[in-house]
């Protein structure tokens, strides 16, 4: 029973860099706007984070400086598509490239680093009880946060006003900007947040996850994120979910390795990604799924004066 | 929900597809396209001595840790060998496609007269670049494929692993190993076992757990699987995998662990017992030196502790002394032809032997190693 708490427990933890990259890149998909950076953002949020890590020792501080590196590039990528219309999928896979190049170059001095010690940390009272305890409640801190941000995404985006604008610019740009809202900055604001998401589940991978910083380490996780969006058919529950899912399939088909179940591991490997394309297909088949929650804007800019 | 939006979201699906596989060719540093290349003109001996031009193709980053780490030293040990006799250059991140070969090509055509490629999956390039560049030498690590001006080169990785697992064998409190695999070819095999038979030795009881992530170089990958297997009751991880990763998920969850390619005890001292190290520098500088007096001659060599290209270093402290000096004797052994590691009797998972009582295996049975020897858990794949 303890090794099935304990991949209860892995497998929130493989998802919530999965999942706060996934919300973050959700809320630009709601305005209109798709980043396929993340890869390149996370990269650099991921180095960023451990060169703060490295030379302050503090896991808050790497947070911090993952998120102003992956805000600052976001913005970058905002700037760009929102004012300048250039086009946000060629956009998006530079930022991609440039965050890969810039991060492996920027990041050779940190190579061999360490970081320091981490303490490891649980609930008090709920981490001591048995099976529970070690499965749900002895994580990082950031595994919380990842919970506690898609409730807040969810109350923000359906039950605040602000969130209701956030998304009228998403499913009409134009009645947006009729209305008054200033459009281009109301996108601005969701891909520097999304852009600060994406850096945070960056600085985890590189101070807590895998504590250690080689160029390309987050190894495609930002590409998955991106999916997982549509695989969630915009829904941050769905994305959530979706996180779980792919982390607990991939941690899953470790386990069996482990236990010697004779599967080949290749076909487990293969796994997640099967996983993925078969949600994928079953969810296009209901097409009231992806037309009710799908941002008719998603990848069109916007011109004020049209 | 229109066509057109229809159509927007396979654009992203499909540049998708296309970045991830634009990104797997995108860390490539290519030096700068040379000026009209002057090889074609014939460059007489007698001519005062031009520095011989040598480069490496690296299949990872310098700054991986380990294998390419390693290789790197190994260019470092041929430039401080020769000084200005040798100019070395490298490229980085050259992936194991098509790509290769243009690059290798790249190399012969810049003048470079001897080429070593550092990864098996270049060997059908550079047979194609040899067969086209007779006057350039080329040195294919870990494959089996030879040419006239093209040769193989190897390391004995498991006599690494045999002594980590002699280590590991008496550091462990669950009885219970775990390894990391990368990808299932008789190399990764031979050095999951070998690892098991050290461990054995000192340790009738270990058991080993496999886990395999089907890739030489994915931390986050390595992460999850070395969690599973302690999650799964190992208490001493070991690795054929390059990055560090391993190591310090085993230190960060209070277990021990190994490093592998090069010494990797700086990136977590604690949970560090000791790094299995390849050195290519005396086989570099071998290679280059054949090629400057002429000697140079083709075929194929497998090199180990007998020969300093493997070595496990910086051992832990709290290794007890005794294992310490069992290891000293091993060594010893390797390199006096004393002691073999592949000696029967060894047996199979299923209890029959592989190896009668006294058999030494040759380097053919070596190299088409594919079963776990008795004590490893689960089955090799495809296997």
């Amino acid at each position: 029973m303890d090794s099935y708490a304990l991949l209860i427990a892995a497998t929130l933890n493989a998802g919530t860099v999965l999942a706060i990259a996934s919300l973050g890149l959700l809320i630009n998909e709601k305005v209109g706007i798709v980043n396929l950076g993340a890869e390149g953002m996370m990269l650099c949020a991921a180095l960023a984070g451990f060169a703060a890590v490295v030379h302050t020792g503090s896991t808050v501080v790497g947070f911090a400086a993952g998120m102003a590196a992956g805000a600052l590039m976001a913005a970058i990528f905002g700037v760009l598509v929102i004012w300048l219309n250039t086009n946000q999928y060629a956009t998006g896979l530079a930022l991609s490239l440039f965050g890969g190049g810039f991060s492996a170059f920027a990041g050779t001095g940190y190579v061999q680093a360490r970081l320091p010690e981490q303490t490891a940390w649980a609930i008090p009272l709920l981490g001591d009880i048995p099976l529970l305890g070690p499965a749900l409640f002895r994580h990082h801190p950031m595994v919380y946060v990842a919970m506690a941000l898609t409730v807040g995404l969810i109350w923000f985006l359906y039950r605040t006003r602000t969130g209701l604008v956030l998304r009228s610019v998403g499913e009409s740009p134009e009645s947006a900007h009729a209305l008054g809202y200033p459009v281009r900055r109301i996108r601005l604001a969701a891909v520097v947040a999304g852009g600060a998401l994406c850096g945070l589940a960056g600085a985890y991978i590189s101070t807590v996850y895998t504590p250690l910083w080689v160029e390309g380490m987050v190894a495609g996780k930002g590409w998955i994120a991106l999916a997982l969006t549509t695989f969630a058919t915009w829904r941050p529950a769905r994305v959530l979910l979706g996180a779980y899912l792919f982390g607990g399939v991939t941690m899953l088909q470790f386990h069996l390795q482990g236990a010697g179940v004779n599967v080949p591991s290749q076909f487990l490997t293969m796994l997640p990604y099967v996983a993925t394309i078969v949600v994928l297909a079953l969810i296009s088949r209901n097409p009231t799924w992806i037309r009710v929650n799908m941002p008719s804007s998603i990848g069109k800019p916007f011109y004020p004066g049209s | 929900m229109t066509d057109h939006q229809k159509r927007s979201l396979l654009k992203v699906a499909a540049l998708s597809a296309l970045a991830s596989a634009t990104l797997i060719g995108c860390g490539k540093k290519e030096e700068p396209a040379p000026a009209p290349a002057p090889a074609p003109v014939a460059a007489p001996e007698p001519a005062k001595p031009e520095p011989l031009k040598v480069a490496f193709a690296y299949v990872g980053p310098v700054g991986d840790g380990g294998w390419t780490f390693a290789h790197d030293n190994g260019r470092k040990a041929v430039e401080k060998e020769f000084g200005d006799k040798v100019v070395t250059s490298f490229v980085e991140n050259v992936p194991e496609s098509a790509d290769a070969e243009r690059v290798i090509r790249d190399m012969a055509a810049q003048g470079n007269k001897v080429v070593f490629g550092t990864t098996f999956g270049y060997m059908e390039s550079m047979l194609k670049v040899a067969a086209d560049t007779p006057d350039v030498k080329f040195e294919h690590a870990t494959g089996y494929k030879t040419a006239p001006n093209m040769r193989t080169y190897d390391s004995r990785t498991y006599e690494g692993a045999y002594m980590a697992g002699v280590i590991a064998g008496a550091m462990t409190k669950s009885n219970t190993l775990g390894v990391v695999g990368s990808i299932p070819i008789p190399e990764v095999i031979r050095n999951i076992n070998s690892f098991t038979l050290g461990a054995q030795s000192v340790n009738p009881k270990i058991k080993t757990k496999v886990v395999w992530v089907g890739e030489w170089f994915n931390p986050p990958k390595e992460t999850e699987a070395a969690t599973s297997l302690i999650n799964g009751g190992a208490d001493i991880l070991f690795q054929n995998t390059d990055s560090s990763a391993v190591l310090q998920t085993a230190g960060k969850l209070g277990k021990r662990a190994f490093g592998w390619d090069s010494d990797m005890s700086a990136y977590e001292p604690k949970a560090h017992l000791a790094s299995s190290v390849i050195n290519w520098g005396p086989y570099y500088v071998k290679a280059v030196g054949d090629a400057l007096n002429g000697t140079w001659s083709t075929g194929g060599v497998w090199w180990g502790v007998k020969e300093g290209a493997i070595d496990i270093v910086s051992i832990a402290e709290d290794v007890p002394a005794d294992i310490k000096t069992k290891i000293d004797t091993i060594k010893a052994g390797l390199k006096d032809g004393s002691f073999a590691i592949w000696k029967g009797p060894i047996k199979g998972q299923d209890g029959k032997d592989v190896l009668a009582k006294d058999v030494v295996a040759d380097d053919a049975f070596m190299g088409g190693i594919k079963f776990y020897v008795k004590g490893v858990e689960g089955k090799v794949p495809g296997g």
